[in-house]
């Protein structure tokens, strides 16, 4: 009888091997990517869940918690320090990301042409984006220093004023130096990110704009501006989440000082988290951060599928 | 074409000033870092003598970094954890990338929305939860704390970047090896990863780059001093109480950036490549 099936059986289903098995696709990609997708789980997703939950609780640092409830997010919203943070961080970053992007695309256009030494000139400029951001950082502390700054000295040098502003003293100018550095610092991503997409510009398209009588204007609004759109998008995107969530360059110069007038939300969080030891409350400052950012995204997303649909 | 009076002038207001402008703008913090560097203390805390050039120059501020702080140490912990971390990204991160640019499985949708995800968290939402995790794990003022930490940083934009090359690579290459009896791991390490060499580049220098700007999670864990990387060592030990080494400091902040430097000048173009494929190939 086995005699019989066993050549039947085994031309319809080959006896189990498995090496053939790990051939499968689905079954090699998913032996390729469990180890990598575990790690993720394990170090991004399930802290994640975790930050929700020690939100949840009045946690003193390094005792058990007890859970709360909403109430570490009901006091941040009656926190005054909260709100002028909401504010602080909202400003920093819309005036630091137009400020990116307008000059980005300025200096891309410039780089735009044939020049030489374009490569270095590409290079060096991309210098303060590659440097560890606290270093440099610390470099702009001592430019802004009270006592020494060097644009005070250039101010007093040209007598335009004696003794020049307190740079990171004054809440108002604290807020625009902050602004300077973090524009000096993600320019250069800017405008190289978009660089490589005017290159990527067919000079056909300039060309028939030119015979339809587009002037240098017409060229710049008709065909770079919306070829450059996705781009311009994406770029915005990363730099829209990552000022938002600035932490070194105000840690490092103001520590959010003057008077909160810098606290941003992951300045605030860390204070209160690390400095005051309320894990709970910090967590409930940071996971503050979601609703905003989502809503940035979300509003960006739907703006750039407008036009096209 | 030809360069008269007028387009020499339009070429100087169209290209040269603004470059100038930006070049001055982005260069001038690193030639005061390297100035004050150089400057006595005498010199550094003068108002009355011109600040912008070196009059007497000295070393004695790299000589006290390297023999009077920990510096070097933070160097080498800087230097292993970005290597280490870089290596276990990329790995990883191919792990991850050539499934989803080549193969078809179930779930890869929402494998890739995870990577996304990943990519979009900033390390402020997460460091509550992480440091308790951290200290439960004990691995406090360990060195294997941002070691596991910075792939997470650096996991979901080697896998973005290894995607784009791995697609370059024609299928009909991989075809041929898997008719030829290779099997798929063999096709990927002997066909594919070969080719992919400039992307491996590129997403290690990035990464490589990132992880040494890596500043919050190395300032919650690592609290001793034989245990910091440059950037928190700097910050938490060149500045005490309300004292500024402002020369160590700058010393500190140009030997801490010459590594990156160094690396990023022999890679510029891998460097560029990098940065750029997540906006225009993306």
């Amino acid at each position: 009888m086995t005699a019989v099936l066993a050549p039947a059986l085994t031309r319809r289903r080959p006896p189990f091997s498995f090496g053939r098995w790990v051939e499968r696709e689905g079954v090699f990609s998913w032996l390729m990517v469990a180890l990598p997708v575990a790690f993720l789980v394990a170090l991004v997703g399930y802290p994640f869940f975790y930050g929700i939950w020690i939100s949840l609780q009045d946690r003193p640092v390094a005792k058990p918690g007890e859970f709360v409830g909403l109430d570490n997010f009901i006091r941040a919203w009656h926190d005054p320090v909260f709100r002028q943070v909401a504010v602080n961080t909202i400003f920093y970053t819309a005036a630091a990301t137009l400020l990116k992007m307008v000059g980005g695309l300025g200096l891309a256009l410039v780089m735009n042409q044939d020049f030489r030494f374009k490569n270095l000139t590409r290079a060096l400029l991309l210098l303060p984006f590659i440097v560890p951001t606290v270093l440099s950082t610390i470099a702009w502390q001592w430019i802004l220093d009270p006592a020494f700054s060097v644009v005070n000295w250039v101010l007093k040098a040209a007598d335009i004023a004696d003794p020049g502003p307190s740079w990171l003293g004054n809440p108002h100018l604290a807020m625009f130096s902050l602004i300077i550095v973090n524009v000096w610092r993600g320019l250069p991503f800017y405008a190289i990110t978009l660089l490589a997409g005017l290159q990527t510009i067919p000079p056909d398209l300039y060309e028939a704009a030119t015979i339809d009588g587009a002037g240098r204007w017409g060229r710049f609004r008709y065909v770079t501006l919306p070829l450059l759109m996705p781009i311009i998008f994406i770029v915005t995107m990363f730099s829209v989440i990552f000022t938002f969530a600035d932490f070194q360059l105000i840690y490092v110069l103001t520590r959010g000082g003057p008077a909160n007038a810098t606290h941003v939300f992951a300045t605030y969080a860390f204070d209160i988290a690390m400095g005051a030891g309320q894990f709970g409350q910090g967590a409930a400052i940071a996971l503050s951060m979601v609703p905003p950012l989502a809503l940035i995204i979300l509003a960006m997303a739907i703006y750039m599928r407008a036009p096209k649909s | 074409m030809t360069v008269d009076r007028r387009g020499w002038r339009v070429r100087l207001l169209t290209l040269w000033l603004p470059l100038a402008v930006a070049m001055f703008f982005a260069l001038f913090p690193f030639y005061w870092m390297a100035i004050t560097s150089l400057k006595t203390n005498q010199e550094l805390y003068s108002r009355k003598v011109m600040p912008l050039i070196v009059h007497n120059p000295t070393l004695k501020h790299y000589v006290d970094l390297l023999t009077e702080t920990s510096f070097l140490e933070w160097t080498w912990n800087t230097l292993l954890v970005a290597l280490i971390s870089t290596a276990i990204s990329l790995v990883l991160g191919a792990m991850l990338a050539y499934p989803l640019a080549r193969l078809r499985f179930a779930g890869a949708a929402m494998v890739s929305f995870a990577i996304a995800a990943t990519y979009l968290v900033p390390q402020p939402l997460l460091f509550v939860p992480l440091a308790d995790l951290i200290n439960r794990l004990g691995l406090n003022d360990t060195l294997t704390s941002v070691i596991l930490t910075y792939p997470t940083l650096l996991i979901p934009f080697c896998a973005w970047l290894l995607m784009g090359y791995f697609r370059t690579v024609p299928v009909e290459l991989e075809d041929a090896a898997r008719i030829d009896g290779a099997s798929r791991l063999q096709t990927l390490v002997k066909i594919v990863l070969p080719l992919c060499g400039p992307g491996f580049i590129s997403a290690g220098i990035f990464a490589f780059t990132l992880a040494q700007n890596e500043f919050l999670y190395a300032l919650i864990f690592l609290t001793k001093t034989e245990v910091r990387t440059v950037p928190v060592g700097a910050i938490a030990e060149l500045v005490r109480g309300d004292v500024f080494y402002w020369g160590q400091l700058m010393a500190a902040a140009l030997l801490g950036s010459i590594p990156v430097a160094i690396i990023y000048s022999f890679f510029v173009e891998h460097y560029v490549a990098g940065l750029t494929a997540g906006g225009v190939k993306g």
